[in-house]
């Protein structure tokens, strides 16, 4: 077994062998731009670009006309997001979002809330969910869109698509999803769903960086969106930009291997996870597991230890790819907001870690990362004052602390 | 992020890592920070009749820089006397485990940690003085 070993495949998968193989050619041998209409290289690249066009529009039960393409999940929201407020404002200027969405999505909400839109931030209970019926009633005739994640990338928690857009469909405002962690994981049908606006990003689901595109429902209602990239009028005018065929071809391929091994790899996925929280769960029965233990993504695991802090534990597992449910890692030394959203206090939200597992994840990988992550909670915790108060009988949150 | 080879050296073979009798008139602890900042440290002192530091021992909640500042901290106060312990300032630990400016906190509650258990230290003292004192 190779070390370290990857589980922090929420952050970005390796391209599958087989994208790679299908990428190729498009770099140097078939390196036309698909918008030249004038001749062969330009046909065959337009060629190639349709066909990875019909099979992301495959994976979501969608029209391949459908499909935008853009650099990536990121550029697929805030294109949704701020092409649809531009777009929508003589009819409204509301917007509902939830507290627990990617920065991707809450961002370019602020951007429009500073702009004069207004934005109604929904907040979620212990598990991650919005309540439909607080959403329901947040949407008045001045609300334009609704954008919530269809799989939470720290915690996993699904959001039921199918209620919420029939909500949205029924009230009559358009409803955007993220759904960048969710493809290949859970089954995505823009119709059975009513989603009218959707992103995905290749790289994590085993295609390349740098590509991913946005649905765009065109019939029923037909959305439109003011671009947010202007140029030659590439994708129908909404996102101009010469396309990164390479990339879309990658794409292309991964999507459709996402769709027809998803019903063989989400059960593996879903085995390997529940050998990893159970094993963990059974050496250390006070570790807390976060998010809803239903509905949720069949790969990712995030679980909170007391008394230990993630960054630490982060680090003692030096063998192990993961990451920390906290921001801590980066300069900001502030928990994670989802987690926090979710209520859990800030200690266990400052000793959280994000387990997420792959199409390449062994069974002997789980175990030695069960085995490292035991090991290492049981030393920091040796460490631990809190630890040692708890032996000692003291209830922490009684406890007069210097904060600081 | 990156560590400086010192921090993990400390945070894989932390000196000194235990408990001293909280309750001996000899032994100094402070208790600082607070588990929603993410980092709480424990650091206690036992004094000799002399004024030396003859033992020093800690326990750490929090990031790796935080447990390497109070190992470090408590190799430092050993055989140390506590007006010199007392002298210990957060930019010598910062110097020392070459932290980056997001983690100087992390210093700041050591060198906060080593004052308070020198002043628990000294308030038992002056107790029993006054005891002492209130007997004879």
């Amino acid at each position: 077994m190779k070390t370290p070993v990857y589980l922090d495949y929420s952050a970005t998968t390796p391209c599958d062998p087989r994208v790679v193989q299908r990428m190729l050619p498009f770099f140097s041998e078939t390196f036309g731009n698909a918008a030249s209409r004038s001749h062969a290289f330009g046909w065959t690249a337009e060629a190639a670009v349709d066909e990875a066009r019909d099979q992301v529009a495959q994976l979501l039960g969608a029209h391949p006309k459908e499909i935008l393409w853009t650099s990536g999940s990121t550029e697929a929201n805030n294109l949704a997001i701020k092409g649809v407020a531009e777009m929508y404002r003589p009819k409204g200027n509301h917007l509902i979002t939830a507290a627990t969405e990617h920065k991707a999505v809450l961002d370019p909400m602020k951007h429009l809330e500073a702009q004069g839109f207004e934005v109604t931030w929904l907040r979620v209970d212990g598990r991650g969910h919005v309540d439909l019926a607080e959403l329901a009633a947040a949407i008045t005739d001045r609300t334009i869109l609704v954008s919530l994640m269809a799989a939470n990338n720290e915690i996993g928690t699904l959001h039921p698509l199918a209620e919420i857009g029939a909500l949205c469909k029924q009230k009559g405002t358009l409803f955007h999803t993220d759904a960048t962690q969710a493809a290949g994981k859970i089954p995505l049908d823009v119709e059975a769903q009513h989603i009218d606006l959707l992103s995905l990003s290749a790289h994590k689901m085993y295609g390349p960086k740098g590509v991913g595109c946005l649905y765009v429902r065109r019939k029923n209602p037909r959305v439109r969106l003011v671009a947010q990239m202007d140029g030659g009028g590439h994708e129908r005018g909404m996102r101009s930009g010469t396309l990164n065929v390479t990339g879309i071809v990658g794409m292309g391929e991964a999507a459709r291997i996402c769709r027809t091994e998803m019903a063989t790899e989400v059960p593996k996925l879903r085995a390997l996870r529940d050998r990893l929280e159970q094993r963990i769960l059974a050496q250390l029965p006070d570790a807390v597991r976060n998010g809803d233990p239903d509905a949720r993504l069949p790969h990712l695991a995030n679980l909170s230890f007391p008394y230990v802090e993630g960054e630490s534990l982060i680090m003692g597992v030096k063998e192990l790819a993961v990451s920390s449910g906290s921001a801590c890692t980066s300069a900001s030394l502030e928990p994670s907001y989802v987690l926090k959203s979710l209520g859990l206090g800030d200690e266990l939200a400052h000793s959280s870690i994000r387990f997420s597992l792959g199409r390449f994840t062994t069974e002997a990988e789980v175990d030695f990362a069960v085995d490292r992550v035991v090991q290492e909670v049981k030393r920091l915790r040796e460490m631990s004052p809190l630890w040692e108060m708890v032996q000692e009988g003291v209830d922490l949150s009684k406890v007069k602390w210097t904060v600081h | 992020m990156a560590y400086s080879d010192k921090v993990l050296d400390h945070y894989q073979n932390p000196r000194n890592v235990g408990s001293l009798d909280k309750d001996d008139p000899n032994v100094g602890t402070g208790v600082v920070g607070a588990p929603e900042c993410g980092d709480v440290m424990k650091l206690q002192i036992k004094v000799g009749d002399d004024g030396k530091i003859v033992d020093a021992k800690f326990k750490t909640y929090g990031c790796g820089s935080a447990i390497a500042s109070s190992s470090l901290a408590t190799e430092w106060l050993k055989g140390a006397s506590v007006d010199s312990a007392a002298q210990i300032k957060n930019t010598q630990i910062v110097e020392e485990l070459s932290l980056p400016p997001v983690k100087i906190h992390c210093s700041v509650l050591a060198e906060d940690a080593i004052k308070a258990a020198i002043e628990d230290w000294r308030r038992k003292q002056s107790a029993r003085e006054d005891g002492a004192g209130a007997g004879a």
